[in-house]
């Protein structure tokens, strides 16, 4: 006679104070035994009312609140609103202002994706020096956006048409030497993670997504990408001046949850090539364009607009809607954290209790623009 | 560079197939019948003129007569986009439209947040629920006649009445 062992399913709530959550996200999860069966996803614990309170402000003080949605990639949800408001507003933007603009948020992208990087090697077990690894980095993009604008995370460095302010004779040199020092640490994650047989064994072949059912939900980004599909923004649709770098777009076709941490450190490489450009073809000039061309109290004609840009996490589009007044009627951020949480119980059902933090560490949100 | 479909454009190449769905285009957006938005949209998603695989966006806007909800669509393929709008809840009724979840799955969490948001029912969504907020919240925050300015630091005197509550649309005054 066989004995079986009898098991139950077993709801466990999870977040939203969960150390591994990222922020204050919440899951109702069904285990039987070690494998979930059932996910649910709660959200708006850090619901701001983002979108409202961009109503009763001016368009240059919206600013502000994108720095607040993801608060990992500022730089790049300010030039996702400003190409919006300019685009609404038809202001054409000033040459340095917008190499200055492409730099801060190259160089975001490279911060934006150390954090999700070395978070998703603390949820694996590897608890602590991978990440302080990635942070330390993060920390000397960090000191060169303080140089550029006194702020490290909430940075409001952009303006309609191009930066409020020169980047100082310093930063030039303190960044060529954070440029030179990152490929090698880059290669040194490479070395102690990319070929590392127990990462491996975690994470290939873990939450598996096709190119079909992310297209089908609206998935955008490196998951995007980790499936072998070229699509990425600043290449196809290139706004700013992205038509005049060239860069790789890194494809893997694997789908799991190491293709998209692969994708993410090999896109780090591709954005300091665009930096080192970026560097080579910017001219001296007015970082924004005139006062009484872009005044500071835009008054955008009626209409309404939508702009979006490849942020670190996928499509970051804002919808702007103007009644010819000096606020946005409405606003609206196509945010990508949210969007790419679509599939996650896909992701997880069928998988291991011990993966389920890798698998949502994978998708690489930000609570902040999840809930705004 | 994405190509963005001219609305009066796509206006045409969608009444080839369905020529009672189009309300209006202009720019580069088309206005279509709520009604009709399921047909419209499978059409924009499988026909080899559009192949609109990726539906980037869907939110709504509150423009007191009538509330719009509106899909910007992405085509991979053709790297296109396009814009499609439709106008629903005349005179502050009940807003409904077809939901398009089972056309692309990526509308479920923003159909939602805009239900929670807007307060415009997705009619077939498989789980509508309000998202942001919990369940028994009053009201929908986004509707330009949900009072925020109660818990406002600005004395009332001061405030600034939206144009849009005092019927002015682009008043211009701000």
């Amino acid at each position: 006679m066989t004995t079986q062992v009898r098991t139950e399913p077993i709801t466990v709530n999870l977040g939203p104070q969960h150390p591994s959550t990222h922020g204050v996200f919440r899951m109702r999860v069904t285990f039987d035994g070690e494998e979930i069966i059932d996910v649910e996803p709660i959200f708006g614990y850090l619901h701001r009312g983002s979108e409202k309170l961009a109503e009763e402000r001016t368009y240059v003080q919206v600013v502000t609140l994108t720095d607040r949605m993801d608060y990992v990639g500022s730089m790049l949800n300010n030039q996702a609103y400003m190409l919006a408001v300019e685009k609404l507003a038809g202001v054409e933007p000033a040459p340095r202002g917008v190499w200055l603009r492409m730099i801060a948020s190259e160089l975001q992208r490279i911060a934006s994706h150390l954090v999700a990087v070395g978070f998703l090697i603390q949820d694996l077990g590897a608890w602590g020096t991978p990440l302080i690894y990635t942070m330390r980095e993060r920390e000397k993009i960090l000191d060169l956006f303080e140089m550029l604008c006194g702020a490290r995370i909430t940075n409001s460095y952009l303006r309609p048409g191009g930066v409020f302010m020169d980047a100082p004779e310093e930063f030039w040199p303190a960044m060529n030497e954070v440029l030179d020092e990152l490929p090698p640490r880059i290669d040194d994650l490479d070395d102690l993670l990319t070929d590392n047989d127990i990462i491996f064994s975690r994470t290939k072949g873990v939450s598996v997504l096709t190119p079909e059912q992310m297209l089908d939900a609206s998935i955008t980004g490196p998951m995007l990408r980790a499936a072998g599909v070229d699509w990425d923004l600043r290449h196809r649709d290139p706004y700013d001046y992205y038509d005049q770098v060239t860069f790789e777009r890194p494809l893997h076709t694997a789908g799991d949850n190491f293709a998209r941490y692969w994708v993410r450190v090999q896109e780090m490489r591709e954005s300091i090539k665009i930096i080192r450009q970026c560097e080579k073809l910017i001219e001296p000039g007015s970082v924004r364009p005139e006062h009484d061309d872009v005044p500071w109290l835009l008054r955008p004609p009626v209409g309404d607009a939508y702009a979006a840009i490849e942020h670190s996490k996928g499509e970051l589009g804002f919808y702007l809607v103007s009644d010819g007044s000096i606020s946005p009627y409405r606003c609206h951020v196509r945010a990508p954290s949210l969007i790419n949480l679509t599939l996650l119980r896909d992701m997880l059902v069928g998988e291991l209790l011990a993966d389920m933090f890798v698998s949502f560490g994978s998708v690489d949100i930000n609570m902040g623009e999840v809930d705004r | 560079m994405s190509k963005a479909w001219d609305g009066a454009k796509l206006a045409d190449a969608i009444r080839e197939s369905l020529p009672d769905a189009i309300v209006d285009a202009g720019g580069t957006d088309v206005w279509i019948k709520p009604d009709s938005v399921p047909d419209v949209m499978r059409l924009l998603r499988d026909d080899a003129e559009f192949r609109f695989e990726l539906l980037s966006s869907v939110t709504a806007v509150d423009y007191i007569s009538y509330f719009e909800v509106v899909y910007h669509l992405t085509s991979l393929t053709r790297n296109a986009t396009a814009v499609v709008k439709s106008k629903v809840g005349f005179g502050r009724e009940e807003a409904c439209i077809p939901s398009v979840v089972d056309i692309w799955r990526g509308a479920d969490l923003q159909e939602r947040e805009v239900w929670d948001l807007m307060g415009i029912i997705f009619d077939g969504h498989p789980n509508h629920k309000r998202i942001m907020l919990w369940e028994g919240f009053p009201g929908h925050p986004l509707r330009k006649d949900f009072a925020t300015y109660e818990q406002s630091i600005v004395p009332e005197s001061e405030r600034r009445v939206p144009s849009a509550l005092a019927g002015e649309i682009g008043d211009g005054q701000g």
